[in-house]
């Protein structure tokens, strides 16, 4: 039965991305892009990956639309019209197409235990997170503990990111356009949304926190916990206006939170050295190494946590603080 | 035999829900303008989402899986029926004029620029 269910939706992700590709309209683009995160976060849904798609609905589904529009709104929306070269394209795209369905009948069935994948390490990882860790979500103690060097990482590459587009977009823009009255923006005279959106703001960011701190025992974690903050408070934005946003959380406040999530994930194990373990070897933080495992998983899951959350409203504000370029 | 009663309900319930889920695929496929179509849409935020959900709460019983299938109701219901209004109310804005017949959209004619 569940396989006839993600039958159903791969086929329909199918068709979102031959509509995506087919689309001239960008905001049409846009929102079947937006579409296609979801799908797919249902998807890794039904792979039992739930962290994962935790992240996938919020930065995919959520977040990542609403630069899209706020990119949207400083170009045009409608796509170049493209002639030449559009069935070389095809054919390469066909062929490749080929090849990958080809080198998928060598892979194991979805499921099989004996698949390499579940032969490698996987299984010691099953086995001494209970006794390292002590608590129940794996894929939360593989994350920042068994591979934290990854995730540290990753949270560089988010920085980078961050640090990418400000320069890009930060630049403040030329005399004329800052000569712009600061008019009222959002949807301040649109009384429904605004209730709506009131009431439910406090909650997004409640649920937030909440996989911030549950992540050791259900889905959730730094990453997803940062989408979701993001997305409470970009939610704001559009409601309320930009310019109250950033009153509510300032710009400051944001590149703060890039610089000492990093920061602060990167001293975790700085200090683990100097404790005399090595680099993310949280055992050494606390006198039961259990105890000091959890406490640098929870310290680096806020690092994470501060570093997503600040990237993403950062590259939101930059986005559109911009004036529309015409 | 309250149980059977129960699921017999729920089973109602969940088949009458799918209906109004068809039903506003349906009209969301075939209605002649948007403002027509985006109220067939709407019909599978309120009236499938409240009846689907009441099945499924029947279907869990009295557990802490309901309690959550009724927050998730709760919010589905709040925040359909918003987006449908925003986005009728941004249709109105930009341009769209609504329109009581079968006519089709013209898009963009009395557009405020």
């Amino acid at each position: 039965m569940i396989y006839i269910f993600a039958l159903f939706l791969l086929t329909l992700l199918v068709i979102t991305a031959i509509a995506i590709v087919r689309a001239e309209d960008l905001f049409v683009a846009v929102i079947l892009t937006s579409i296609f995160s979801l799908l797919m976060a249902i998807n890794f849904f039904i792979l039992d990956a739930a962290d994962v798609a935790l992240t996938e609905a919020a930065v995919g589904a959520g977040v990542t639309t609403v630069i899209f529009l706020c990119a949207l709104a400083l170009t045009g929306d409608q796509e170049k019209p493209q002639k030449q070269g559009q069935k070389v394209a095809l054919v390469i795209v066909s062929i490749l197409a080929l090849v990958i369905i080809y080198s998928t009948f060598d892979n194991p069935q979805l499921g099989d235990p004996d698949a390499p994948v579940h032969q490698h390490v996987a299984p010691w990882y099953l086995e001494k997170t209970p006794e390292y860790m002590d608590f129940p979500n794996v894929v939360t103690a593989i994350l920042s503990s068994f591979r934290g060097y990854d995730t540290l990482g990753e949270v560089f590459v988010v920085f980078a990111a961050c640090i990418g587009v400000l320069f890009i977009l930060g630049v403040s823009p030329p005399r004329k356009a800052m000569q712009v009255s600061v008019k009222k923006s959002g949807l301040r005279h649109h009384l429904i949304p605004q209730v709506v959106g009131r009431l439910l703001i406090p909650f997004i960011v409640l649920f937030g926190l909440y996989t911030q701190f549950h992540g050791e025992y259900g889905p959730g974690g730094g990453f997803q916990a940062g989408a979701l903050i993001a997305t409470g408070v970009i939610l704001y934005a559009l409601l309320e206006g930009e310019a109250e946003a950033l009153r509510a959380v300032p710009r400051r406040v944001l590149l703060g939170m890039v610089v000492g999530g990093a920061l602060l994930y990167g001293s975790v194990g700085v200090v683990c050295m100097l404790m005399g373990g090595a680099f993310l070897d949280y055992s050494v933080l606390a006198a039961d190494p259990v105890w000091g495992q959890q406490l640098g998983i929870l310290i680096i899951e806020a690092g994470v946590g501060m570093a997503v959350c600040g990237a993403l409203l950062s590259i939101f504000h930059a986005f559109a603080a911009r004036e529309r370029v015409s | 035999m309250i149980d059977l009663a129960l699921d017999i309900l729920s089973w109602i319930l969940l088949t009458s829900g799918g209906v109004f889920v068809l039903i506003g695929g349906i009209g969301g496929l075939r209605l002649p303008n948007f403002y027509t179509r985006i109220h067939a849409a709407s019909l599978t935020d309120t009236m499938a989402t409240l009846l689907i959900f009441i099945g499924i709460i029947l279907q869990a019983g009295f557990t802490l899986a309901s309690l959550k299938l009724f927050a998730i109701m709760l919010f589905l219901l709040l925040t359909g029926p918003t987006a449908t209004y925003a986005l009728a109310n941004a249709a109105l804005l930009s341009g769209l004029k609504p329109d009581t017949g079968t006519a089709k959209d013209k898009t963009k004619e009395n557009a405020p620029e």
